[in-house]
């Protein structure tokens, strides 16, 4: 028989080995299909390296062979959560190059799905960050709500999720009767779930525990990062295009700008950012209010969709506000009927990109938390 | 300010390194520069206190034909102005100065602009693909790119 | 079909029901399925909101499990790239048969809207694991998912366990 060696370990012997964790890339939390390579020294992150690519579709590729119509329904599956606001920036570039004149009522029914498809984008995005901290009814109680806005957008576009709704010059179809009627329905729906979700989860203890003073991002880092959207003005920067950079008819609305003013723990964390969507919600809800007294009833909204779309050479680089931050499009045509060049600057891989600064020296289960604030879609980052 | 204004102003310092203003229609004006001065002039963009822009907007890689050039879309949250500065390399060469370190956002953009395009940026402390798997080959968004038939022997078409 | 059923005809009275061992096995196999979850794309939105209270998916029995051994079949929801196909391959081999694959939406039944110019897209996961059942559409609606569910129930029901092959009811 061998004799069994006894090892006697002195603490002062132990090292403090970092070890390396691999988060994904089907990992659930890590929203979409998201590689994160951790090293951790016990519970502590040291460094965050983020594999992409998972995802990658070859979208630049398959906007340089198809026709600019055709790449409508592509930009949808960008950012798949909320397709109506992708489609936008690209179908003003192509107006602005083609000077086509869009009729009012085509520019109030825009915004309506936009804000629409906004309150569903932070629905699911405060959703999912609830469910990271483990809080699951507000998942329930948005999802139930999220059906209502869904089913007008059906009604109005055909699809449940990526709508191909948008026309150069107009929209794919006119609103259906009664219409508004379901649109106020849905914002007093809202209203009442999130007065509900501010008790339930935005004010709860545990909530505030786990996120509160959890990735703080300030404001240097974050316009140094170039982040956009609730994650920038989480982190008390005023700063929102809708409102500097007025496109379409946005300056006619009465709304603010949330930012995050540290309610609770400091400007710029986790929490901040959540609350920002949050009251973004109510935001959007006046502005959709709103553009439903001023839409004009009559008017012609696909009359005005040019038959052969051919803009001449040119180059632009247009942005909107997207629900997750700025999304740009720099379009090269070379006067054909098709793209030379369509590069997407999407919100979620800038803002991503964030990620390894911001999550130094905090758990690891607040890394997922960090994740979940940032209200990612794969889909958008990898293209 | 207006890209007009930017350009004299360049000009004076930086002389033959700005080569021209590009006032094209149905565009955005556009300033085409040299790579050999591009971190100077890119850094005097950014700390200046007449231009300060601070926020890179969207930095994209594309394929000229013979060249490959770099499209930098700046913004200034301080004097709300835009600016739009282009750099074309050959081909045969593509390199470029890295500006990862004025802008941070700069790392992955241009990871990605070397990924899909091909254009080497000099400086750059970690580039490798981004998007594509590390063993790929090629830069797909070549306008002569050929899309290989397998990929680790599972097909490609 | 349905074990249960028979009921209606209760064996001299007793509430007996006759049959063979698979479909008993079967009954409950095909009851209480567990999945793993391949959210990959658009369509794994959907499937979120299948999930969620509208339209509850786990009345069919199943649970979502994280880990592939746990799991009874797979859904692959969204496009597959060639980065995540080996992933996929790998989940697949480490699960306990017997295993069932359920292909979501255009993009993973055969490469969808990516199918001429994607480079970098698998034209169909059934190119590196078997698939069981397809569902359609890009992305496929709740009730989609719905009836893809119960044709792989209906599946399960059939098969006869020690022979793969064979379908139970034919001889």
């Amino acid at each position: 028989m061998t004799e069994i060696k006894r090892y006697d370990l002195e603490y002062s012997q132990l090292d403090s080995d970092r070890m390396r964790i691999n988060v994904g890339p089907q990992h659930p939390s890590t929203h979409g299909v998201l590689r994160l390579e951790v090293e951790v020294d016990g519970e502590i992150v040291t460094e965050v390296v983020p594999h992409l690519g998972y995802l990658h579709r070859s979208f630049e590729k398959h906007c340089e062979k198809m026709t600019f119509p055709q790449i409508i329904p592509y930009i949808d599956r960008m950012d798949y959560i909320s397709a109506m606001n992708n489609e936008w920036p690209y179908v003003m570039a192509l107006e602005k190059m083609l000077d086509v004149k869009v009729p009012e009522k085509v520019e109030f029914i825009r915004v309506i799905v936009a804000e629409l498809n906004r309150l569903a984008n932070h629905q699911i995005a405060v959703a999912t960050f609830g469910m990271d901290a483990g809080a699951f009814t507000p998942f329930l109680y948005y999802f139930r709500d999220r059906e209502s806005i869904i089913w007008i957008l059906e009604r109005l576009s055909g699809a449940r999720l990526l709508y191909n709704y948008f026309r150069v010059g107009g929209m794919a179809a006119d609103i259906y009767p009664g219409f508004k009627e379901d649109c106020l329905e849905v914002v007093k729906k809202v209203r009442k779930t999130n007065e509900e979700i501010m008790d339930l989860l935005i004010h709860n203890n545990i909530f505030i525990k786990r996120t509160a003073n959890v990735g703080v991002l300030t404001p240097e880092v974050a316009i140094n990062f170039a982040c956009s959207g609730p994650v920038l003005r989480g982190s008390g920067v005023k700063f929102d295009l809708r409102k500097d950079e007025p496109y379409s008819v946005y300056d006619r609305f009465d709304f603010d700008v949330p930012v995050g003013v540290g309610e609770v723990g400091v400007v710029g964390d986790c929490w901040n950012r959540n609350m920002v969507r949050m009251k973004e919600m109510e935001q959007s809800c006046r502005i959709i209010e709103q553009a439903l007294e001023m839409m004009p009833e009559e008017g012609d909204v696909t009359g005005g969709v040019p038959r052969r779309i051919k803009p001449p050479k040119g180059e632009m680089y247009i942005r909107t506000e997207n629900p997750k931050g700025e999304l740009g499009f720099y379009l090269v045509t070379n006067g054909t009927d098709k793209p030379e060049r369509l590069k997407a600057r999407g919100p979620s891989f800038v803002n991503l990109s964030v990620i390894p600064e911001i999550s130094k020296g905090y758990m690891f289960a607040d890394l997922i938390l960090i994740l979940g604030s940032i209200d990612i879609v794969l889909g958008e980052v990898d293209r | 300010m207006l890209p007009g204004e930017i350009f004299t102003k360049l000009k004076n310092d930086f002389g033959d390194a700005i080569i021209e203003l590009n006032e094209s229609p149905n565009s955005d004006p556009w300033i085409l520069v040299g790579a050999d001065q591009l971190f100077d002039i890119f850094h005097t963009l950014r700390d200046a206190d007449e231009f300060q822009f601070d926020y890179l907007m969207s930095l994209s890689g594309t394929d000229l034909g013979e060249n490959l050039g770099v499209v930098y879309h700046l913004y200034s949250m301080t004097h709300r102005h835009k600016l739009v500065v282009k750099v074309e390399v050959p081909k045969g060469n593509p390199v470029v100065p890295t500006v990862e370190r004025l802008w941070r956002t700069a790392d992955w953009h241009e990871r990605e602009a070397y990924d899909l395009i091909g254009v080497r940026f000099e400086g750059h402390q970690n580039l490798i693909r981004i998007l594509l798997p590390y063993d790929w080959e090629g830069h797909p968004l070549q306008k002569d790119y050929v899309t290989p038939d397998s990929y680790h022997g599972m097909k490609i078409s | 079909m349905g074990l249960l059923n028979r009921l209606d005809d209760p064996y001299e009275g007793g509430g007996i029901v006759l049959g063979k061992i698979e479909e008993l096995l079967n009954w409950g196999r095909s009851k209480s399925d567990w999945y793993l979850h391949f959210g990959l794309a658009c369509c794994a939105i959907e499937f979120m909101a299948m999930n969620a209270s509208h339209f509850d998916f786990m009345r069919f029995g199943t649970i979502p499990r994280t880990s592939p051994r746990q799991a009874d079949f797979i859904m692959v929801t969204g496009t597959v790239t060639f980065k995540m196909a080996e992933r996929i391959k790998i989940l697949y081999e480490q699960m306990a048969e017997p295993k069932y694959v359920i292909s979501v939406g255009s993009c993973s039944n055969s490469g969808g809207p990516y199918w001429e110019h994607g480079y970098h897209v698998l034209k169909g996961v059934d190119r590196i694991i078997p698939v069981d059942v397809y569902i359609p559409g890009c992305p496929p609606r709740p009730e989609a998912f719905e009836e893809g569910m119960m044709k792989l129930q209906e599946k399960i029901n059939k098969q006869a366990i020690f022979n793969k092959r064979k379908l139970l009811g034919t001889e």
